[in-house]
């Protein structure tokens, strides 16, 4: 049934699904962000709400915890004016024992239009993606390891909104690389708009051995991976996926890796500091720089929900 | 969750496609027509009025339009884009511009600019738009050109010129470098 085309795209190079940044071309990516403009410019009208998917369904199915994300989609959703379901999947009959695909059958079946799906494996968004009907459209919001391409395009919407353009810029990101999907999606999207140097920098064991054909310089020294930086993008530490000893401590961890303003002061002097949250304070990063003047964490939410909001609206638009 | 069987066309990108026909097919003179929309604007002018032109042609004719009549306070930008009634049948258009009202909606009159008016459709989600931003006192609309095939009950205060053209063609109003207006007609 698949073919070797993206199975996020239509014949016509459309995207009608939204599964992961690898592979989209580079005009999809900016058609995404260019959107997103459009749609920050609702939050400040005296309506903030605009009817694109009034009377779609939009099913926000999430196997994994997540505030901020469920949320920005929610609040998205809702600004197009489609009715919002909210599937608390631990309480639900998935928790009976329910197949994935069973699930969908039966979602489908009550008339919905869109799935936001969060999953602790990998590639569960794909094989939705393969078994809905024509009309019904997947969102990734996470899954496992692999990717999270609406983080990612929140992040590209962020850095083009302080530095206009990628052409340039040195983009370090840094911390858990290895258990990262924000990390791979960002990896993606940076190399696909152009930019000039993207650094990974991370332990030895927080950091993927393959990243070298991605294109990425990999540092295992984080002053090193500082230096002259245009972005720095931190990541969570995220113990809960971390099985075995691949750190000494976290402690440990903040010493090396976590930024501090000192080490900040490394980077460029117009260095914007990015974090996909929630953020593990006097870990990765120091309170100092979290709520310091280089910090754009908070932009970054507000910019999710205008990039949610033209990912649903785009791929809701066109035809499988 | 779009609906089959409608094909998407030129409004779609940013570039026409289609066949070109000859605009001097066409009796029309952008340059003249546009003197004329100049006059019938600024009949339509009350104490407080603010053009908002209609992305794209409409938004070059508004900006003119107002320097050249010397309107009081900013000229306002609208987009179709998020009120359009045939979202599901051509997705979201990519190209366009973010609507900008850089003035207060609430209470005043808004003077609409638009190239060409045909079906009426663009003007109905025009109005929508609008009101996301508050409730004018009074909407007008002055246009550069009717084509008639109306499909709402919409009726411009002021058409600069009136002509038939086969729904097949589809007549666009295009902005050189020195500012200078030409349409360009092509088949659909």
């Amino acid at each position: 049934m698949l073919s070797r085309r993206n199975p996020q795209l239509n014949a016509h190079g459309e995207l009608i699904h939204l599964l992961s940044i690898e592979g989209l071309p580079r005009d999809v990516l900016t058609q995404i962000l260019d959107t997103a403009g459009t749609f920050l410019s609702v939050n400040d009208r005296e309506v903030k709400k605009v009817p694109l998917l009034r009377g779609k369904s939009v099913f926000n199915l999430f196997f994994e915890n997540s505030t901020r994300t469920r949320t920005t989609f929610e609040i998205a959703a809702k600004r197009l004016s489609a009715d919002v379901i909210n599937l608390d999947i631990a309480r639900s009959s998935a928790a009976k024992g329910e197949s994935l695909l069973d699930t969908i059958a039966n979602l489908s079946a009550m008339h919905a239009d869109m799935f936001v799906v969060r999953h602790s494996e990998s590639g569960a968004p794909y094989l939705i993606a393969q078994h809905v009907a024509p009309h019904v459209h997947v969102v990734n919001a996470g899954d496992g390891r692999h990717a999270h391409p609406t983080q990612a395009l929140l992040d590209m919407y962020t850095i083009r909104h302080y530095k206009q353009d990628f052409s340039g810029l040195v983009v370090a990101v840094v911390g858990d690389i290895v258990h990262s999907r924000v990390a791979r999606s960002d990896i993606h999207a940076l190399s696909t708009l152009g930019a000039a140097e993207i650094r990974v920098v991370g332990p030895k064991t927080l950091v993927p051995g393959d990243l070298a054909p991605m294109g990425v310089r990999v540092c295992h020294d984080l002053a090193s991976g500082l230096r002259d930086a245009d972005v720095v993008i931190m990541l969570r530490l995220q113990n809960e996926r971390m099985s075995g000893a691949l750190l000494p401590s976290a402690a440990e961890f903040a010493k090396s890796y976590g930024l501090s303003p000192d080490k900040l002061a490394l980077a460029k002097p117009d260095v914007i500091v990015m974090h996909p949250g929630p953020i593990n304070r006097g870990i990765e990063i120091d309170s100092a720089v979290a709520d310091g003047a280089h910090s754009v964490i908070l932009p970054q939410v507000t910019f999710g929900i205008a990039v949610r909001m033209a990912v649903m609206s785009i791929i809701a638009g066109n035809e499988a | 969750m779009s609906q089959p069987g409608r094909p998407k066309d030129e409004y779609r990108r940013a570039q026409p496609e289609g066949t070109p026909v000859g605009a001097a097919a066409l009796p029309l003179d952008a340059q003249a027509l546009y003197l004329k929309l100049r006059d019938g604007v600024r009949a339509l002018l009350r104490p407080g009025t603010v053009l908002v032109g209609i992305w794209s042609g409409g938004a070059w004719l508004a900006e003119r339009l107002h320097a050249e009549l010397q309107c009081e306070g900013a000229v306002g930008v609208i987009s179709s884009t998020l009120h359009r009634d045939d979202f599901g049948a051509r997705g979201m258009a990519s190209g366009t511009d973010a609507t900008k009202l850089p003035f207060a909606i609430e209470g005043s009159h808004i003077l609409l600019i638009d190239d060409v008016l045909y079906t009426g459709r663009t003007i109905r989600a025009v109005i929508n738009e609008l009101y996301d931003f508050g409730r004018p006192a009074r909407v007008d609309l002055a246009v550069l050109v009717d084509r008639g095939g109306r499909e709402l009950p919409i009726e411009p205060a002021f058409a600069a010129a009136r002509i038939e053209l086969p729904a097949a063609r589809k007549l666009a109003l295009a902005r050189d470098a020195a500012g200078c207006f030409s349409f360009s007609v092509r088949e659909a």
